[in-house]
């Protein structure tokens, strides 16, 4: 049986999701998209110029891939929502990644106001996936208010950093239902292979792939990384172990 | 809490005293740490930092393609009303200039936005002259009735407002506001500010923290280079910057850094800006607040513009005119000389070019 992630019903194949942001040509977007076969992609409502062919980003983006709008300059829950329903109401669809950042200066998300307009957007039947700081008693109440995934952090958006927040993310794999999506901070394919390898349900990279020399290579390279690492994860990694392991045991004598 | 504690505590540094004690190490160790403070900054900006300009680039550009991308927002100027009741030596709209006065009627703001509009450009920037008789409150609320049909976001460079005036223009449809302390030295602000309201040192050097309590979403702060030595204010602004988005999170700071260009006064500048020194000052605001945003106004010549364009810059006008009503109508009347008279197509050919996305569309209200 193929092996494929189910978010809200709909069955993507491909478990690294692209942001749109920080590309220095928006044609290469449609490259990037293209030959990492990208399903979900996620794009910066700020930046949607409907009235435009040439500056609109959605004529980037390939007709197979499902768009998931973000609410990227929401400061509170407010604004997010106003987003959430311009992005509907201007024909991008029913998905919505709720992103709600009040500092500036570290681009950490507000997880309170994040689930103000997860419980609001959920009932207005959007498809919510909420952008948070791994914390678990928010992602339950997420949950709870109807997301159809979370979408914790690796590393503050940009950084590079990779997967800060194991430990955290880890714990929300175990317990949480929805799929669990690593989004933010990851910068190398290899970090990425690390989140799926833990057992995350996808990625979500932007700025590695965005301003690497070559974003279509880098986008096949993290798109080959999370494939492998899903792949690991399903095949059962071996414990880890301090000491090597003998492989004639000392009690072997017991079964002779 | 205000930002003038903060000032007080640097009025006095003695910066040549700290650059004259600098030895190369100490610049090779401001360009090396992590953790980046207000000295390292400043130990950057010493005259014997100037020999390591290229290290300092190539840092400054990794960083602002990392937290930017190799985009860069489009916006444009349009002057409402040249009506000035402030007598501010540097600038060409004092009240003691023999200027032709002007300010748009409803209908030129109109034809200047439906003219702006097409080239593509979603972020407008409205100007005015100081003067609430000619251009109240009122005025600049119709304004912006008008622009919100045209444009996504606007911000406002007018005189400064109480906080409750900010809230009422943010309810109207603005989201940024733009407001120069000019310069932060106290002395050499009163020299030049003559006379009118804006010799009110401190009540511009809080109008950031106003705008900021009543909500506004954007805040670009600067200083004139030129009108004091440019590392004193480099510093100032600096930290005002930081001041800002220590205190006010959720505000998307940034700053210009606009030198003294010719205009129609007769005031002569004293302190010279090197284009080294402007090269040194974006690299080191971008090493110190990797998120704060730049902008570059046509102040600076079309050909300096590009060459600066990898090193910080994060926001650049394009086919400006500092003239009321200069997109649609012309006259000779304007605030200060541009260097750089492309035109947005000009400007997101060049963008391209260079390898960097034009951003038209930041914000949707």
């Amino acid at each position: 049986m193929e092996d494929m992630l189910i978010i809200a019903g709909q069955k993507i194949r491909n478990r690294l999701l692209i942001g749109t942001g920080k590309f220095p040509d928006k044609k290469i977007i449609t490259d990037v998209l293209t030959h990492s076969n990208a399903d979900i992609v996620t794009v910066a409502l700020r930046r949607v110029d409907l009235n435009s062919n040439e500056e609109n980003i959605l004529n980037y983006i390939p007709d197979q891939c499902t768009l998931m709008p973000n609410t990227s300059g929401a400061r509170n829950a407010e604004e997010s929502i106003r987003i959430a329903r311009l992005a509907r109401a201007s024909g991008c669809g029913n998905w919505i990644k709720i992103e709600v950042i009040s500092d500036s200066k570290y681009l950490l998300p507000d997880n309170i106001e994040t689930l103000k307009a997860t419980e609001v957007l959920a009932k207005e039947d959007f498809i919510v996936l909420p952008y948070m700081s791994p914390d678990l008693t928010i992602a339950r109440m997420l949950v709870e208010a109807g997301a159809a995934a979370v979408m914790p952090l690796g590393a503050p958006i940009g950084s590079n950093r990779g997967l800060k927040t194991k430990e955290l993310v880890k714990i929300m794999i175990e317990v949480i239902d929805v799929p669990v999506i690593v989004d933010a901070g990851i910068g190398k394919p290899s970090e990425a292979m690390e989140c799926m390898e833990l057992g995350c349900d996808a990625v979500l990279v932007n700025t590695a792939i965005a301003t690497a020399q070559d974003p279509v290579g880098m986008s096949k390279a993290f798109s080959d990384a999370v494939k492998a690492g899903r792949l690991a994860y399903l095949s059962g990694l071996g414990r880890l172990s301090e000491n090597g392991k003998s492989s004639s045991p000392l009690t072997g004598f017991l079964y002779e | 809490m205000s930002f003038e504690k903060e000032i007080k505590k640097y009025e006095n540094f003695d910066l040549d005293g700290y650059f004259n004690n600098l030895i190369e190490k100490d610049i090779e160790n401001a360009l090396d740490s992590d953790y980046q403070d207000l000295f390292q900054f400043l130990t950057r900006l010493s005259p014997l930092a100037e020999n390591y300009i290229e290290e300092m680039a190539q840092l400054a550009h990794g960083i602002t393609k990392q937290y930017f991308g190799k985009t860069i927002q489009l916006y444009t100027p349009m002057y409402l009303s040249n009506f000035c009741i402030n007598q501010c030596l540097y600038c060409g709209f004092n009240t003691t200039n023999k200027i032709e006065r002007k300010k748009l009627t409803l209908q030129e703001v109109k034809n200047e936005a439906a003219y702006i509009a097409k080239t593509g450009l979603k972020h407008i920037l409205i100007l005015s002259g100081e003067s609430r008789e000619k251009s109240p409150l009122s005025y600049i609320k119709d304004c912006i009735e008008i622009l919100n049909e045209y444009f996504t976001s606007i911000s406002i460079e007018i005189y400064p407002l109480k906080q409750n005036e900010y809230r009422e223009l943010i309810d109207a449809g603005i989201d940024g506001l733009t407001i120069y302390q000019e310069v932060y030295d106290k002395t050499i602000y009163n020299k030049v500010h003559v006379s009118g309201p804006k010799n009110d040192y401190l009540f511009r050097l809080e109008t950031p923290e106003r705008a900021c309590k009543a909500g506004i979403r954007t805040v670009n702060i600067g200083t004139l280079f030129g009108l004091n030595k440019w590392e004193k204010e480099a510093l100032f602004l600096a930290l005002h910057a930081k001041y800002i988005q220590d205190n006010y999170p959720d505000v998307e700071v940034s700053v210009s850094i606009p030198r003294i260009r010719p205009h129609s006064g007769n005031f002569n500048l004293t302190h010279e800006v090197r284009d080294i020194n402007l090269v040194q000052f974006i690299l080191n605001f971008r090493i110190f607040l990797p998120r704060v945003g730049i902008t570059l106004s046509t102040r600076e010549s079309a050909a300096l513009r590009d060459n600066l364009l990898p090193l910080g810059i994060t926001k650049m006008s394009a086919g400006s005119s500092t003239s009321v009503g200069g997109h649609t109508i012309r006259d000779n009347s304007n605030q200060f000389d541009i260097s750089d008279d492309r035109d947005v197509d000009e400007m997101r050919g060049m963008l391209l070019a260079k390898g960097y996305q034009p951003v038209l569309k930041d914000w949707w209200y």
